[in-house]
């Protein structure tokens, strides 16, 4: 026991330094080993957007965009992305202008509560750009890491299909 | 005119923006200074005694700030009811950290308070407890026979015991020529909403506290802190703008809110807890329920005798019970009725409404039996609704203030194309997949509470409305803002509805899908008396063509108020408040069920939904490609929130039927699978095409807005018509839900 103890003194004082860029902006994390990279959005940059569900990846609420792909950031430590780019929620409108993902969501009433939307978003623009999916079916296959339990599941495959098909390049 | 503008209209939800940039900050995102982290401590053992708590060593780990227990817990309330709060079964609430007994497995025995949250986990596996163990008892099945009546209490109000026998039902059984017997049953559920419980407190000093808590009651809970704390209710406020979700567990006031509070209190300090995603498991949860059905007919498929007996599970310290039995009785007129229903207590939490409880659960069964009995008759199952199709509540021998369901089942039927229905069981193919269609009714309460909401016109113009109210993804903001507005003949653009704080007046819980006819009939009541304010002001304005006027000779319109004989004569709103030297108009008022008059009617929202399965013949996989709800529930002030209600609602029946389930070790008396990924809700490849129909139901009596609910219905009839669908697809009934693929293989 003695010896975790003393670990763990060590390891704060030692704690590490990441950098990354969010959301087109330079931010440094100062941050113990074991914080994850969704405990460091959230807590240490205070950027609350993307959402803690589960912490075991089995979600997909806390869903970002790393390095241009869709990551589970409960799953990722933050020293892990070290130099990464990452896109949260906060990020994917262009200023007020919303990214035509955020309004199809909108329009198309795909949420409810809203907890679980920020990991679909992220995950939709990430399948978008991955361009596997093609029909509907294959879209909720690809989409199917992300839970709503309200379910709004029928507004959020309608408004990635109005995207996809209005060219989504996002 | 613009009366009607906006009712009715599917608008999308106004706080739409903020939940699409994640600017909308839920209880675990309020940030305070010099936060303090709490991580619960969850007890391994399911029953027995705490002896022994060593904390030295999680205490010696830098930043770990304090370790409570029932060893230095704050002193705390004495009597069990100030423990109470408004959802309270009948019984002794449980009480965190009162003292060394466990009576359930997960029970928070301690909470650890860090100064990050990392910390605070870590040193919570250094805490040592000693328990002395005893044994246990958590299985419904083997406990049936200590199965006893409910103890009465406020909470049987809402939710009354079956009605007495009628006739006579055990002759009238055994004698009926057609007749089915069936058991049925269901395992825990829970509510499992995607944000986890969590509470921040903010330790404002002197007695005063500011609380972000997951809740669907901001005043429940901040009595709830007020009594138990021994704090002034006014120096304690709840705020829960955003809710992640609730389905029912935020009706109670969950632990993760005494433990925060307790923490805070206790260090003078601000203090963040929020439970992980297992340590949702160990509270409130849909209760396991065996339900015995015995339903009898003529040759005609007259229903002649009704019987329906209940089990369900309850905790060893409240009463939990829900309406299950009662449902039979209100959709079909049978002379010979016999209902029970008994609790059993176990060694578990105490049970809480999940979405539909009871009505749910025992529609499932009498659907099911409805079929079995169709079946039998060689009637087609929606034949037999219509057959056996009262206009007045049988159980109660009184008229419903309306009942538009033989629309739904007809409307329904005709989108989902039922008439194609093969009715011979196993005998319908698509590829390797059998084919089956099924319906089943769906009947739910239309509950109105009193509330109360703060009006007024501010100098710009502007109406302002308060209620306490929380809006849990169910539309709220949007549905009120839509009243208000038509009310006073503004824009949705010119009207603020605050909610989610319990600093504002009066609301109940957001539960029983009550809100729109509690919190939107109080806006009606409001903005008459508001109405008459500023006519009364205005009819003072210098040369005012308002003098002699009478509340009813004017109206509303794009912010001005005008005389109806003579439109063209009006004053704006702007200038009426500018008489009143800027100050804004204002009235509270609280809108109220008219008791007197609806004790003459029964009160019931109804649905009809059609299903369509596909089987794997090999596999046994189930998929519900299709399925069609049509919906009576009377206004719809919003189709399009409304339908995502319907909708979504719909897939917690897919769910019931065919996914979720928390599942018990009797051994250890522990849910095994407390996670999201063991526990199964639909994800989107689970999703087929759903369509929803709200059928007109125009009700002048039930309240000022002829609203009924919409939050629930939509998931009553759902499981029972799977369940159909899949015997109409293989010939096989599963009276056990959820329905498992290997059940249907061979």
């Amino acid at each position: 026991m003695r010896s975790e103890t003393q670990n763990l003194n060590h390891l704060k004082q030692g704690d590490c330094t990441v950098n990354l860029t969010v959301n087109g902006e330079q931010k440094i994390l100062q941050v113990q080993p074991w914080v994850s990279l969704l405990d460091g959005l959230r807590d240490h940059l205070n950027l609350t957007g993307t959402k803690k569900g589960c912490d075991h990846g089995q979600c997909g609420a806390c869903t970002i965009i790393c390095d241009d792909k869709r990551i589970l950031s409960c799953l990722t430590l933050a020293v892990m992305k070290n130099g990464s780019e990452i896109t949260t929620v906060e990020g994917i409108a262009h200023g007020n202008e919303l990214h035509p993902i955020q309004q199809a969501f909108i329009d198309h009433d795909a949420f409810q509560c809203g907890y679980c939307t920020p990991g679909q978003l992220c995950s939709a623009i990430g399948l978008i750009k991955e361009g596997k999916a093609q029909t509907r079916e294959e879209v909720k296959e690809l989409m199917s890491g992300n839970l709503c339990r309200c379910g709004a599941n029928i507004g959020i495959i309608d408004a990635i299909m109005e995207v996809k098909a209005g060219g989504g390049h996002e | 005119m613009d009366f009607n503008k906006n009712v009715g209209q599917p608008v999308s939800r106004l706080e739409g923006k903020l939940k699409v940039t994640g600017q909308a900050k839920y209880a675990a995102e309020y940030e305070a200074d010099n936060l303090l982290h709490g991580y619960v401590v969850s007890s391994p053992i399911t029953k027995g005694k705490i002896i022994n708590i060593n904390i030295a060593q999680a205490m010696a780990i830098p930043g770990v700030v304090d370790v409570l227990s029932h060893k230095n817990r704050t002193k705390l309330a004495w009597f069990d009811l100030q423990y109470t709060d408004m959802d309270a079964p009948p019984g002794t609430v449980f009480k965190p950290l009162a003292d060394e007994n466990i009576l359930y497995n997960g029970q928070p025995i301690a909470l650890v308070v860090a100064e990050s949250y990392e910390t605070a986990r870590y040193a919570a596996t250094q805490v040592i407890f000693e328990y002395e163990q005893e044994t246990f008892q958590t299985d419904l099945e083997s406990n049936i026979p200590n199965g006893r009546s409910a103890k009465k209490g406020f909470a049987t109000a809402l939710k009354p015991p079956p009605p007495p026998p009628t006739g006579d039902f055990l002759n009238s059984f055994e004698q009926a020529p057609v007749k089915v017997a069936a058991t049925f049953q269901h395992g825990t559920e829970h509510h499992n909403p995607i944000e986890l419980f969590a509470t921040t407190t903010i330790y404002e000093g002197k007695g005063k506290l500011t609380i972000y808590d997951k809740t669907q009651g901001t005043i429940n809970n901040q009595l709830y802190v007020a009594n138990i704390f021994g704090l002034h209710y006014k120096d304690v406020r709840v705020l829960a703008p955003f809710v992640g979700g609730g389905f029912g567990s935020g009706l109670r006031p969950q632990y993760q809110l005494f433990l925060c509070v307790m923490a805070a209190l206790h260090l003078k300090r601000n203090v963040r807890v929020v439970l992980e995603r297992k340590q949702m498991f160990f509270f409130s949860h849909r209760p396991p329920v065996k339900q015995n059905l015995r339903f009898a007919s003529d040759v005609e498929g007259n229903v002649t005798a009704l019987g329906h007996s209940v089990f369900s599970e309850t905790s060893n310290f409240e009463d939990y019970t829900e309406a299950i039995a009662n449902w039979s009785h209100k959709l079909y007129p049978a002379p010979n009725t016999l209902f029970n229903h008994k609790v059993v207590p176990l060694d578990v939490y105490t049970p809480l409404d999940m979405r539909a409880p009871g009505g749910s659960t025992g529609m499932h069964a009498i659907e099911c039996t409805m079929d079995e009995l169709a079946h039998k008759l060689k009637i087609d199952p929606l034949e037999l609704r219509l057959i056996n199709y009262s206009e007045i509540d049988p159980s109660s021998n009184k008229p419903y203030t309306s009942k538009a369901l033989r629309n739904c089942y007809l409307q329904a039927a005709d989108k989902f194309g039922w008439s194609n229905r093969n009715p011979e069981p196993r005998s319908t193919k698509r590829g390797n997949k059998w084919v089956g269609y099924g319906m089943a009714t769906g009947i739910w309460d239309a509950f109105q509470f009193p509330a109360r909401v703060e009006a007024m016109i501010t100098k710009d113009g502007r109406m302002v409305l308060n209620n306490a109210t929380t809006d849990i993804g169910t539309g709220t903001l949007t549905v009120m803002t839509q009243i208000a507005a038509d009310e006073l003949g503004l824009s949705l653009e010119e009207v603020d509805f605050n909610y989610g704080d319990s600093k504002k007046p009066f609301s109940m819980f957001q539960g029983g899908s009550s809100i729109t006819s509690s919190t939107g009939v109080a806006i009606v009541v409001a903005a008459k008396a508001l109405r008459k304010k500023l006519l009364k002001k205005a009819a003072k304005m210098p040369d005012s063509p308002f003098k002699n006027s009478e509340d009813a000779e004017v109206f509303f319109s794009a912010g001005n108020m005008h005389l109806k004989d003579q439109p063209n004569v009006f004053v704006s709103l702007k200038n009426i408040i500018a008489s009143n030297n800027g100050k804004p108009i204002k009235t509270t008022n609280m809108g109220k069920p008219h008791m007197l008059k609806l004790r003459k009617y029964s009160l019931a929202t109804h649905s009809a939904s059609f299903v369509e399965v596909e089987v794997d013949q090999d596999l046994g996989t189930v998929m519900v490609t299709r399925a069609v709800t049509a919906v009576a529930a009377g206004k719809i002030i919003n189709p399009k929130t409304a339908a995502g209600q319907i909708s979504g609602s719909m897939i917690w029946g897919i769910s019931k039927a065919l996914h979720e389930e928390t599942f018990m070790d009797h051994n250890l008396g522990k849910y095994m699978n407390t996670n999201l990924g063991e526990y199964h809700i639909p994800v989107h490849a689970d999703i087929g095409q759903l369509e929803v129909i709200f059928v007109e139901e125009k009700d002048e009596l039930i309240n000022e807005i002829g609203t009924k609910g919409v939050g629930e219905i939509g998931l009553v009839g759902m499981p029972a018509a799977i369940s159909n669908a899949i015997f109409n697809a293989t010939g096989k009934r599963i009276y056990k839900l959820p329905i498992h693929f290997d059940e249907l293989m061979q």
